[in-house]
């Protein structure tokens, strides 16, 4: 009999279950044991850490200072910042800062799982296709892409949809297919599938190729296992990066307010603009993406639970 | 190769000279054998001898570089038409690899689904098995591998020994003919081993055809109707457990022996 024979261990637990490791912190047992007198304490004079005292008592002072100057220095105006905070343009450019960014890494996460299979296809043509968008996204600087997005009219005036070199069927004002939001969006989007395309990859090929043989020799299709076996296995290493995409594309949706799309750093923008306020309506901004980097973190911990289950330390197999 | 094959009986296995290579390296040279169906084989041979890769070519998980290698009468990942060799596709390669079991060394079990969606899993995606049916078949040989009670288990808070149980199960569920064990028993803790044994010990007595890679001859000796001997890719020697390990022919089997008794 194993430990895992005897008592189930616990799900999600960092240590290993395998049966009489000493607990990492003194459990009941042993504090009533320290108490009862059975164990003899040692009487031994504690070493000093003054190291740790000096850099603490720094880390403080230099708190204090900047609390004191956060209070005292009238310049950053706390009371604008609290009349702004709620306002009506600054809750809407927030709205749509959210909204930027859940759109951008729905197109970046499914983009780059399509990208990703496409990079691992059999096919060189299509594999050099994948490689070769992830080259161009990655290799030009986002900001250009958002405004190559923008000036699209400029680039080509008029889109339409039809057979290649052939007749086409519907036809239309590129300006007009492609308003100031989509812009923004495939800006943000495709340049994100690129990075989730690798983080992919990486998960995939991170899975153990037995699983692909078990359910090869099972029967199951190529695609099936991909869907079934191989990507909720690699899912448990691609939230923690795709997390940290996420954040990191909250803040860049910021990047957007150079077309004047009317995100949550624009909002600001456009109100200390007229009023002069800057700072205040920096930390105005400031605060929101501190406010919703902060939901974020707390949502990426949720999901990593959730896909860590079953995947525990191993038992009773020889390494 | 079985002596008692009936005249005309199609055999479970039929390899003729099978050939198999990895760049320069061979793996595989003109290996023959015949398995008949209710048959226990037993590969036995050192490292590196190729008793795994033959094993692998007969489910077409390696591609053989030449010969013949046919399953029940038909071969492995090609067809024939108008006396040419076709290769076939991954989708009718996948239905056939459905008739036949494969047990792993490493038991890959599928860590995130638990003993029982680990066996109902192929039958319900891919033999397209009502749920309650396949559960309740799955319980069945959870049952008959003695876990009745881990069917909601996951394969890490198992001990090898359950993994590979749960391992032979998930390859029973699909109903297959042919079953193919690559050392199902050198991954595991000495006192391990017995239980899996066991299990395939009923396995074989119940008539299934089974080919079995192992290290364990007093397995071999017990269950198996032939004994394989196998060394640099070639079969060196066939013949009954009580001949071949008692009184081999060649001196590489008697060497072999010598070493590992």
């Amino acid at each position: 009999m194993t430990a895992a024979d005897a008592s189930p261990p616990e799900r999600g637990a960092a240590v290993p279950p395998l049966a009489p490791a000493p607990a990492p912190t003194p459990g009941p047992a042993a504090v009533a044991t320290a108490g009862t007198g059975v164990g003899v304490d040692v009487d031994a004079v504690p070493l000093r850490h003054p190291g740790r005292w000096a850099a603490g008592v720094v880390i403080l002072v230099l708190a204090a200072m900047g609390v004191h100057s956060l209070v005292t220095n009238p310049n950053f105006q706390w009371g604008t910042v609290g009349d702004y905070l709620f306002a009506e343009p600054v809750l809407r450019g927030m709205w749509a800062t959210v909204y930027l960014t859940v759109i951008a890494m729905a197109i970046g996460i499914v983009g780059g799982i399509g990208l990703a299979i496409l990079r691992m296809s059999p096919n060189p043509v299509v594999a050099g296709a994948a490689w070769l968008y992830i080259w161009f996204f990655r290799g030009t600087p986002l900001l250009v892409q958002i405004l190559f997005w923008s000036f699209i009219g400029a680039l080509y005036p008029r889109l339409s949809l039809g057979i290649p070199f052939g007749p086409s069927f519907v036809s239309g004002d590129a300006n007009h297919i492609v308003p100031l939001f989509a812009a923004a969006v495939l800006g943000l989007g495709l340049n994100e599938a690129a990075y989730m395309a690798e983080i992919v990859r990486a998960g995939i090929n991170g899975v153990d190729a037995g699983q692909t043989e078990a359910a090869s020799a099972l029967g199951m299709p190529r695609a099936l296992t991909l869907r079934r076996i191989v990507l909720p296995q690699a899912m448990r290493t691609i939230i923690p990066p795709t997390g940290n995409e996420t954040i990191s594309m909250l803040k860049t949706t910021s990047l957007v307010s150079v077309i004047s799309y009317n995100e949550l750093l624009n909002a600001t923008r456009l109100i200390y603009a007229r009023n002069f306020q800057t700072v205040p309506l920096l930390i105005v901004a400031a605060l929101w993406y501190l406010a919703l980097t902060s939901v974020l973190t707390a949502g990426q911990h949720q999901l990593e639970r959730r896909f860590a289950r079953g995947i525990l330390p191993r038992v009773g197999e020889r390494r | 190769m079985s002596a008692d094959l009936a005249a005309g009986a199609v055999p479970m296995v039929r390899a003729e000279r099978v050939r198999k290579s990895f760049g320069q390296h061979v793996a595989l040279r003109e290996v023959s054998l015949t398995v008949a169906p209710g048959e226990v084989t037993c590969l036995i041979g050192p490292s590196g001898s190729g008793k795994t890769t033959f094993l692998r070519c007969i489910n077409h998980l390696e591609r053989i570089s030449g010969g013949r290698l046919e399953v029940d009468g038909e071969l492995v990942g090609y067809r024939e038409h108008r006396g040419r060799i076709r290769e076939l596709r991954p989708r009718d390669i996948a239905r056939k690899r459905r008739e036949i079991g494969m047990v792993f060394q490493r038991f890959n079990l599928f860590p995130h689904l638990t003993a029982l969606e680990n066996i109902i899993e192929a039958p319900v995606r891919v033999r397209a098995e009502r749920r309650s049916a396949a559960t309740q078949r799955g319980r069945a040989l959870l049952a008959r591998v003695g876990l009745a009670d881990r069917a909601d288990a996951y394969p890490a808070e198992l001990s090898g020994g359950q993994q590979q149980r749960v391992a032979i199960a998930r390859a029973l569920a699909m109903r297959p003919k042919l079953m193919l064990f690559d050392e199902p028993t050198s991954a595991l803790d000495p006192e391990l081993v017995g239980e899996v044994l066991e299990i395939m010990r009923q396995l074989a007595a119940e008539g299934m055809t089974m080919l079995v890679v192992t290290h364990e001859l007093g397995f071999a000796r017990e269950a198996a109707d032939t004994v394989v001997f196998m060394d640099a890719g070639t079969v060196v020697e066939v013949g009954p457990p009580a001949t071949l390990l008692t009184a081999p022919a060649h001196e590489r089997t008697r060497a072999f022996l010598s070493k590992v008794l």
